[in-house]
């Protein structure tokens, strides 16, 4: 639990925007994008904001991280969604995260200190179906007389191209679907039998499916205790939905303020569009959206942080509205840009590109809400 | 810090020694309790002896000057009181349009003389007032009101029609606004008027709505002589004054929606027994409505109400609330229909009164469209 004041937490804001804006504005996404970047991110840029803080943000200093909370992160993870900076800042929450919750001390000294300095990339590698399902898994821990093997394939990894290992939730008993026999395994990207097969996303971030044949592992390798993986798993999974969630709000936004600023100058019929009611109406909706939507992101954030009782039905409260709203703010800015706004010229079809797959990434807003639903009792 | 930890304690003692123990859980219903005035006093001796050792206080109107009946608190110490009030479950001592709409904006605007002889009279819940803003052709077009007042010496002879004024058929006074000079421009002719109830002319209709109560009336002005000087700011600068209050009464309505919306009954527990949470487009429904619920009660501890925001607020707490009250009812079903009888339990027939009701919230104060407007205007700086 870390406790920074509301002046602190501006001076982040203020120091994290003018990055952003002179090193990646959204220029910078459609330059990996044009040059079919296989990382998907820029590495140089990520040591760069290593140096900020910003890649060991929740770590402790022993490794080189800043001590800092998910609120402050979520501040970062705001201003770069204003951007559609593309970084693996989610893999800092999930796989290294689990490193860092679960993890021996062996593993934690190689890896955190590097993952601080921003050229360790740590990804969790989770899901194995269509949509994201946490206790769906399938993949198998398995001991064949003196060896422990890693067998199975992830559907849907975060940033896999660039991870030096894996985070693999992995089964050691029970069915696919259950909370327990889940094992969380560190397997390294370069072990023989790891196959990665790299995914084009439309919004062109950088995610891959993963196969492991056989993949040999150590005792020393497994995060936590064996069969209840599900602890650390969910610890991480709430930090990093809530992160998640801070960044669409942060797109959500931009993508607004974009539109508001056309809606003022675009003009039709010999008057700016934005005095036209139909507009107006819509607009005026959207920003309630957004403001109703920033209250629980913020309070996610907070309560995840301080570990309080209710976190779990904050972050999903917070995740399935900010999918809500974000797609919903940008099919509207498509819409109330017109023609300009169907052209890959105009920044604001990244918005929706970005949209969809995050709406998707960590749980889609149904799935938020029957959680929130079962968490409540009902 | 010190000081204020000192009120603290202060205030606690006196709230445990003061505050009647029948008072100290939750009322019924959200116009129940004391609204003062001479046509509606206190129900009970409980609430009449908790409204006067207030009233003693000063802490029926905390942040009001001491002069004026108030309690003279700064908004931090008014805020611990409010916090140690809730500890210990204390109602409200009274509930009035005077304390919440008029006080504020008569501390604004009136004269010394106005302020004396208005607000410890409000302050002790000895007289009731009610609002006289919209007329028959002057709703959402509110500065299109027609009720004249021409200036005679020093009287103004008041004659017009006002509609859903709230309670005027138990209210003592009420602050109206009214047509000044026709001659400009519609915003610029309006005066804010004080108006004593019992002045000849007036004549009160209550209005039955859908839900079967009778909130609002309709009121006639017909030759009402009123002095000049009840007039509050200039002849013609009643709007400046009407748009203070309104930003008050935004605030006060999102504020009832969101008591009575966490009052009781969840819809999930409603739904169970109803048998409609088998139903997974329901259960689905329902958890998009809680979760819309509480980033709702976490936008308003954010802005802590006022300014064009508070148009916001009203615009997004009573659009979630009609939704909460339409779930309710429909999760009831057959149960949900009763308008009265044996065969409804006082709960369902009390839930489909508050559904009926509910309808009126995002007419009242200003629709919902309005509050788009003005969204649109103040805060997003949109062309007109």
């Amino acid at each position: 639990m870390t406790d920074v004041s509301t002046e602190e937490q501006e001076a982040i804001r203020v120091a994290a925007r003018a990055f952003v804006r002179e090193h990646a504005p959204v220029s910078h996404l459609r330059g990996l994008r044009d040059s079919a970047d296989p990382l998907g991110f820029s590495l140089d840029l990520w040591e760069e904001m290593a140096r900020l803080g910003y890649a060991g943000m929740l770590l402790p200093e022993r490794w080189g991280g800043a001590a800092l909370g998910l609120p402050e992160l979520g501040i970062v993870a705001e201003e770069l969604g204003r951007n559609l900076v593309p970084t693996p800042l989610l893999s800092g929450v999930l796989g290294a995260g689990a490193v860092a919750l679960g993890g021996s001390d062996a593993l934690r000294d190689e890896l955190l200190p590097a993952v601080c300095k921003g050229n360790r990339v740590i990804s969790l590698a989770l899901d194995e179906g269509v949509r994201f399902a946490p206790y769906a898994v399938n993949t198998r821990l398995e001991r064949r007389g003196e060896t422990l093997t890693v067998t199975g394939e992830k559907s849907f990894v975060l940033d896999g191209v660039a991870a030096g290992s894996f985070v693999v939730a992995a089964r050691t008993s029970g069915a696919p679907g259950d909370r327990d026999g889940l094992t969380l395994v560190h397997v390294r990207a370069d072990d023989p039998g790891v196959t990665t097969f790299a995914l084009e996303l439309v919004d062109s971030r950088s995610v891959t499916r993963l196969r492991f044949d056989g993949v040999v592992v150590e005792e020393g390798d497994i995060l936590g205790t064996r069969g209840v993986g599900a602890d650390v798993l969910d610890r991480v999974l709430d930090g990093g939905m809530a992160v998640l969630a801070a960044e669409m709000l942060g797109g959500a936004q931009e993508c607004f303020d974009r539109t508001l600023a056309y809606l003022k100058t675009r003009t039709q019929f010999g008057v700016a569009i934005g005095s036209f009611q139909a507009l107006k109406h819509r607009a005026a909706t959207l920003f309630c959206e957004i403001e109703l939507t920033r209250s629980l992101v913020a309070e996610a954030l907070r309560a995840a942080e301080d570990g309080r009782a209710d976190a779990p039905e904050l972050v999903s409260a917070a995740k399935a509205r900010a999918s809500d709203t974000y797609v919903l703010v940008t099919n509207e800015a498509v819409q109330m840009h017109g023609g300009i706004g169907v052209t890959d010229e105009a920044d604001i079809g990244l918005y929706l590109k970005r949209a969809r797959v995050s709406a998707e990434t960590l749980g889609c807003a149904r799935h938020h809400r029957d959680r929130f639903a079962r968490l409540r009792g009902y | 810090m010190g000081t204020l930890d000192a009120f603290r304690d202060e205030a606690r003692a006196w709230l445990e020694c003061n505050c009647p123990a029948s008072l100290r859980t939750p009322s019924a219903d959200g116009d129940d309790g004391v609204w003062g005035g001479t046509k509606s006093p206190p129900p009970s001796t409980d609430e009449r002896s908790w409204l006067g050792r207030m009233a003693d206080r000063g802490w029926t109107a905390p942040t009001w000057p001491r002069a004026y009946g108030g309690g003279g608190l700064s908004s931090e110490e008014a805020a611990v009181l409010r916090e140690e009030m809730a500890r210990l479950g204390c109602r409200a001592p009274l509930k009035s349009m005077g304390l919440w709409m008029l006080g504020p904006v008569l501390l604004r605007y009136g004269s010394d003389e106005q302020k004396r002889e208005h607000l410890p009279r409000i302050a002790r819940g000895e007289v009731r007032w009610c609002q006289g803003y919209s007329e028959p052709d002057a709703g959402s077009d509110l500065a299109g009101l027609r009720t004249r007042a021409t200036l005679e010496g020093d009287t103004y002879v008041v004659d017009g029609r006002k509609v859903w004024t709230s309670h005027a058929h138990l209210a003592d006074w009420m602050f109206c606004l009214v047509r000044t000079d026709p001659t400009v421009p519609k915003h610029q002719g309006i005066g804010f008027l004080l108006v004593d109830m019992a002045t000849p002319g007036i004549t009160v209709k209550p209005i039955r709505l859908l839900s079967g109560a009778s909130p609002f009336c309709e009121t006639l002005f017909e030759g009402v002589r009123v002095p000049a000087r009840n007039l509050v700011g200039s002849p013609n600068g009643g709007w400046e004054v009407a748009k203070a209050v309104l930003e008050h009464e935004r605030t006060l309505i999102s504020a009832m929606r969101e008591a009575r919306s966490n009052e009781g009954e969840t819809v999930a527990a409603v739904a169970r027994s109803y048998g409609a949470l088998e139903d997974p487009v329901t259960r689905d429904r329902i958890a998009q409505l809680e979760i819309d619920l509480l980033a709702n009660r976490l936008t308003m501890k954010r802005a802590a109400g006022g300014g064009p925001l508070s148009s916001a607020l009203k615009l997004c707490g009573t659009e979630i609330s009609k939704r909460r009250y339409q779930m309710l009812v429909e999760v009831t079903g057959y149960k949900g229909l009763g308008a009265g009888g044996n065969e409804f339990s006082r709960t369902e027939l009390h839930r489909a009164r508050g559904w009926l009701r509910s309808r009126a919230s995002s007419i009242e104060g200003g629709t919902s469209e309005i509050q788009l407007n003005i969204v649109a205007k103040r805060v997003l700086g949109l062309p007109d």
